[in-house]
């Protein structure tokens, strides 16, 4: 690593850490329903929205209802997508004519927004009309984190409850989630990355001349370029927010109108993991245990600082393939990264993408050095729980807790606790679930994909690194991150479905168990900590917690993992000592 | 369980008028208000029509103009996108390759080896910059064919190279676009 890395790495650490802070304490208040700043001008449209949906947000819901309520409203979310992209063609806000999307690519989109996923078969300036980004992807961008700080919220309540039959009123969480915590600081990015160059407007794609003129692919001359424009800021600050990542344009945030210099880069790299960084501080403060929330950051950039390391490392060198051509080596792994941004910044951002589910990319991660790709296909099958998506990571990294102190228990013989609360056989139950859910999606499916025709037909890179595509796919669906290997051709019957399906289970199938260990939590009495409790805001839980992350992830993938990048560094390697 | 339907839908509708409509609205009339041309693609303007986008990589092929990086898209900007090959794809192998013979065949003198941000392809296919090794590596090649002295146009390329933002962020670069209009205005010595 050069200095300038570190710098870099540093700076971002440091200001990720000094925004948290503040950040946290507020989005406490918020998911509490106490009085904040925001309140005196938004609380009256909060009021208006209860008033016409007809609920009351001070009911309080059984697990059930709660769980109910998340579904149905996912669902039509889910439904509105699909059908806007099936008819955007008789739609307005369609300036390039742009045709309906066929049903595979519309269900896989229509998936992928709104479970957080944001997987992008689809190139955003070739197949969507600006109405069906923002009406149907940018809305999704909102509700789906919302949907995930509101499950997050009634985990944590549930631990800061005794003997309670409720959690929290799921309407309530989802509307105060989006008008005060993503609402207002997508707006305030938005507006930044605009001043900075990123397109905003509603006019059509702008026609311009060419300096020289070119040749085209069959022999024509060329002496105009096609500028895409369109609302973008307004969409690319709440897909980085609200750890979304579907891109305005095909290449994300790689493309220069998305992410035109170094300070928009850096201000859209701190919205990856501000918000999933935060939560945890606020968890802290809701079940009055700070240091708790600590410790779980802590476990998190225990984590996460390593594989940060190693993947700027990585893209730093260049493949002595390469050098032997006659490259200098000395500017690092440039294939598939912007200049402006360098190798530095490009691992930097492809390490915090994966760690949170963001997926968005400012560099292709198919054209990184093997070990520079395993970090983002690793941090994504250790299931998101490293910062994680907005909600959902922490959500996780609670039951990756629950599961530490039933292990430390197992060690020692007594029945474990977290935050006062017996984890008994129903607890354990669930966080199995949702520790194997989408291991298995990410297992199964991968087998599935090389073993057929039609799974295989999608692979673009030969040997090995073909096998990391799909790999790193099936990883990036079931964990809900949407970043991907992006030679694989994944606008496919095949893998439309398939990568479909992996992400309804990688967010249902766990947001269901989590719901249930939330009900279960809520109704326990809470136990005073005796001379046997393990304390869990110490160093020593810290390296626990994510040791058991480690282990389980390394468990499960390495196999996997050693028949493709590892296999590829060696190949890579081996031959130039 | 059915209680659930009314409010999923109202409370959908209303999200999505707010952050699907409202919340766009309002950035944009907040950035075309302030930052209208940043908003509207950073478009260089002349007397003619707009010529290009700042943001926006061109191609060029003359020996007399700096050459921008390879691109997967032929820097069409309708679509953006990379070659996707991993470091051992003999794809890539043999077409950095062939960049490199190119460089050669157009300025014999020039040494091996080459700044690797003119060989290997971007991420966007559009990348408007060139690292300033690249740029002075092409320099000797850009003079000859304009009959100016390759000090004058390694001066211009210090001109035009913009630093690290706060010494921190991003890389040292040239925009392409930029520099070449900028050589248009250098007289021939001869």
């Amino acid at each position: 690593m050069t200095a300038h890395a570190l710098l870099l790495c540093g700076t971002y650490v440091a200001v990720l850490v000094a925004l948290a802070i503040p950040l946290g304490g507020y989005c406490a208040r918020v998911l509490g329903g106490e009085a904040t700043l925001l309140q005196r001008p938004l609380g009256p449209l909060e009021r208006g929205f209860y008033r016409i949906a007809g609920v009351r947000p001070d009911d309080e819901m059984h697990w059930r209802d709660y769980t109910a309520a998340v579904l149905w409203f996912n669902l039509f979310g889910l439904l509105v997508v699909y059908g806007l992209q099936r008819v955007q063609h008789l739609l307005p806000l369609n300036p390039q004519e742009l045709g309906p999307v066929a049903p595979d690519l519309a269900f896989n989109t229509a998936v992928s927004f709104a479970s957080n996923t944001n997987w992008q078969a689809y190139g955003g300036e070739t197949t969507l009309s600006y109405l069906t980004q923002m009406v149907g992807l940018t809305t999704q961008n909102f509700v789906s984190a919302a949907t995930g700080i509101a499950v997050l919220a009634a985990l944590a309540r549930a631990f800061s409850r005794r003997r309670s039959e409720t959690i929290g009123n799921f309407w309530a969480d989802l509307v105060r989630s989006t008008l005060y915590i993503l609402l207002p600081l997508s707006l305030i990015l938005a507006v930044a990355l605009a001043a900075d160059g990123v397109v905003q407007t509603f006019a059509p794609a702008a026609e311009v001349e060419l300096m020289r003129a070119a040749t085209g692919p069959e022999g024509q001359v060329i002496t105009q370029q096609t500028i895409p424009l369109g609302p973008g800021a307004s969409q690319i600050a709440i897909k980085q927010l609200g750890t979304n990542g579907g891109g305005f344009y095909n290449v994300n945030s790689a493309h220069p109108l998305e992410n035109p210099t170094p300070l928009t880069n850096f201000l859209e790299c701190l919205a990856i993991l501000l918000i999933p960084a935060a939560l945890c501080l606020s968890f802290g403060k809701i079940v009055a245990d700070r240091r708790q929330g600590w410790a779980v950051l802590g476990a998190m950039f225990a984590i996460f600082l390593p594989l940060l390391g190693l993947c700027v490392w990585s893209e730093g060198q260049l493949a002595p393939q390469l050098v032997e051509l006659g490259v200098d080596p000395s500017a690092g792994n440039l294939e598939g990264k912007e200049v402006r941004f360098g190798p530095a910044a490009s691992a930097l951002w492809a390490t915090a993408t994966t760690a949170a589910s963001n997926g968005s990319v400012n560099s292709m991660h198919d054209s990184f050095n093997p070990l520079g790709g395993l970090v983002p296909m690793w941090l994504m099958q250790v299931g998101e729980v490293v910062f994680g998506g907005v909600g959902s990571g922490l959500y996780g990294m609670l039951v990756f807790a629950i599961l530490a102190v039933f292990l430390a228990g197992l060690m020692v013989g007594r029945t474990p606790e977290y935050l006062g609360k017996k984890i008994e056989a129903f607890e354990v139950k669930m966080a199995a679930l949702v520790v194997l859910l989408p291991s298995a999606g990410v297992l199964v499916g991968t087998a599935i994909a090389v073993a057929s025709a039609a799974g295989r037909a999608g692979i673009s890179n030969p040997g090995i690194h073909g096998f990391s595509e799909v790999l790193y796919g099936f990883s990036s669906a079931s964990n809900n991150n949407g970043s991907a290997f992006a030679g694989l051709g994944a606008n496919s019957f095949f893998y439309n479905l398939a990568l479909g399906l992996c992400m309804l289970i990688g967010r249902y199938g766990i947001i269901v168990p989590v719901l249930a260990l939330a009900g279960a939590l809520a109704r326990k009495q809470t136990v005073p900590p005796g001379p046997g409790t393990m304390p869990t805001h110490t160093p020593l839980f810290v390296f626990l917690l994510a040791a058991i992350v480690v282990l389980v992830g390394a468990l499960t993938f390495v196999p996997a993992l050693a028949l493709g990048p590892i296999v590829e560094h060696l190949q890579m390697t081996g031959t130039h000592p | 369980m059915l209680r659930a339907i009314r409010p999923a839908l109202v409370l959908l509708a209303l999200l999505t008028a707010l952050t699907g409509a409202v919340y766009p609205l309002l950035v944009t009339g907040i950035a075309n208000l302030l930052f209208h041309d940043k908003a509207h693609g950073s478009l260089v303007v002349a007397s003619a029509g707009p010529l290009g986008s700042e943001l926006v990589g061109q191609n060029f092929t003359r020996p007399g103009d700096f050459w921008s990086r390879p691109s997967a898209v032929q820097y069409d900007a309708k679509s953006s996108g990379a070659s996707n090959m991993g470091p051992l794809h003999e794809g890539l192998h043999e077409a950095v390759a062939a960049r490199i013979a190119m460089l050669q065949s157009a300025d014999p003198e020039a040494k091996l080896p080459v700044p690797a941000d003119l060989v290997l392809a971007s991420g966007s296919g559009l990348d408007p910059h060139i690292s300033p090794e690249a740029a002075r590596y092409q320099a000797r090649r850009v003079a000859q064919a304009r009959g100016v002295p390759t000090a004058e146009v390694l001066a211009l390329i210090e001109v035009h190279t913009e630093g690290r933002t706060l010494g921190i962020l991003g890389e040292p670069r040239v925009n392409v676009l930029r520099l070449n209009r900028a050589l248009e205005g250098l007289r021939p010595s001869r």
